[in-house]
Formats: structure tokens, sequence, C-alpha cells
């Protein structure tokens, strides 16, 4: 396996969407390619980094704010269908 | 190495019921479908829109425009799915009304110069995340995911932010599934690529500031 086709199948890889033997080749690949190790584990860390960063979180007093405007709307909606 | 770990959702099994509850207008079933849902749909928003107001905007319409249309959802699909297709392209009206020069599409395949081959191929230091404050990740990890193309980050953002499958990815975002794959594939090396700069491995070799 090249490097390239490393990269191709990095992405299933990765979500764990390979067949058996298209995994295994990847691992031998791993096992000598350091370049490709070490690709491999950092865009694996950038995922999780990402994925447990906590950015954008909706702060309580906004959601409050948001939800309540959201349901008044609902009300409404629902009061114009129900006098058509 | 091990595939990444899928994020655990929340068992939907009581959604369907809810959905059929707000249909025949019991508005409080809708409410606890905000109450599940509206986090994601701002954390999408924002990350599109990057725009905070704009954020706001957009949990408010997709909600809306769900309550109003919720008699075209069949059921088909999660409700979830449903929700975050409208989000997105609430979002993307946002998006392309602050940046009328530039056309924001999620079907563009955009060529960047950076694309896919990796040039920075240092090891990282053990725990990237510990060598900056809590602020001063975020402030990187904002800065970096800004950068991307928007019709790169909101599949990246979809897919390994919220943990949606790349065919519930596809189904929001109404792309083919290897269009998600091969747009996921260079977010993510995009993003490491640029991560890199900050989290790779000092001179020093003890990985601390």
């Amino acid at each position: 396996m090249k490097c390239s086709e490393f990269l191709q199948e990095l992405t299933n890889y990765l979500d764990g969407a390979l067949d058996d033997r298209t995994k295994s080749e990847l691992e031998d690949h791993l096992a000598w390619c350091h370049n490709c190790y070490v690709v491999c584990d950092t865009t694996k860390k950038t995922i999780e980094i990402y994925r447990d960063s906590e950015l954008y979180e909706l702060p309580d007093d906004l959601r409050t704010r948001l939800r309540s405007a959201i349901m008044s709307k609902c009300q409404q909606r629902k009061k114009t269908q129900e006098s058509l | 190495m091990s595939a990444i770990q899928p994020k655990i959702g929340e068992p939907v099994s009581d959604e369907l019921a809810l959905v059929q509850a707000a249909k025949k207008g019991d508005v409080s079933a809708f409410e606890e479908l905000v109450k599940r849902y509206d986090r994601n749909v701002f954390r999408i928003a924002q990350h599109i829109t990057q725009n905070r107001e704009d954020a706001e905007d957009v949990v408010q319409d997709a909600f809306l425009k769900a309550y109003s249309n919720l008699e075209q959802f069949q059921g088909q699909s999660k409700f979830y799915t449903w929700l975050v297709r409208i989000a997105v392209n609430e979002a993307l009206m946002k998006l392309r009304r602050r940046r009328p020069e530039r056309t924001v599409s999620l079907d563009e395949d955009v060529k960047t110069e950076e694309d896919s081959v990796p040039r920075e191929i240092a090891d990282w230091s053990p725990n990237p995340e510990q060598l900056y404050k809590q602020a001063e990740l975020k402030d990187i990890l904002t800065r970096t995911i800004q950068g991307l193309p928007p019709s790169f980050r909101t599949v990246f953002v979809l897919r390994d932010v919220e943990g949606l499958s790349t065919e519930e990815t596809a189904e929001a975002l109404g792309l083919s599934i290897p269009a998600v794959k091969s747009r996921l594939l260079r977010a993510r090396l995009q993003l490491r690529e640029r991560l890199s700069r900050y989290f790779k491995k000092r001179e020093s070799g003890d990985g601390q500031k």
C-alpha cells in the first residue's frame, strides 16, 4: 500500500468502516510508515479535541430566552391555524 | 490504532410519539423536542454562520419552520436529521446574506492550496489540549475551524462534532455519500495540518510550553 492510498482510506479507517482485509493492509502500512502513523494519530486527536471541546455552548439564560420566543410564536401559529 | 468511538446519543424511541403529539396540536410535546435539540442547533448554526446573532436567529427560525411544517415530516428519517437539514439551510442563507460577494454552496467542491497532502508531519505532545489554558484552546479551535470553507466545516461539524452518521449527514445536507466522505477527509486533514502548528512537540522534547 502506498502512502497516497493510505490517505484515501484514512477517513474510513478512523470511522471503523473498512472490511477486515483493507484494515489489515492499512495497519501493515502503519507499522512501518512513521509519517502515515503520525498523520493518522494526529488526525484522530484533531477529531477528539473538537468533539470534546464544548465550543459554542448555549448559555442557560440565552437558552431560556430563545425557547420562550420559539414557544410563544408556536402558540400564536397554533391560534391562527385554529381560527381558520 | 483504534477507530474513533462514536458519541452515544440519547435514546430517541419516544421521539416519534412527541412528533405525533405535536402534529395534533400539543405544543408542550414540541417544546420537549426544542429542549432536546436546541443546543445542537445553536452549535451547528454558530459553526456555519460564525456569528452569534445569526445563530440565535437560526435557532428560532429553524424550530418555527419545523413546527409549521411538521405535517411534511413523514418519519422516514429521524426528526433530528430533518431538523438539522432545516437549520443548515437557514444558516447558509444567513451566511449568503452577510457575504453576498462570495457564493456559499454546499455543492462546491472546493480546491484549496493546502488540500489533502500533509506537509506538517510532526508528533503532537501527548496531551495537546493541556498545553493551553481553556479559553486559549477554545480560541485556537474556533479560529482554526473558521478558516475552512463552509462546505467543509459543515460536514465536519455534523459528522465529527454532532456525531451524525455519514448517511445522516448526506441526508441532512442533500449530498451524496461519496461527497460527504471526500469533504470530511479534506476537512479533517486541513484541521490537523493547521492544529499541528500549535500542538506539535516542542524542540526541547518535553511537550511543555
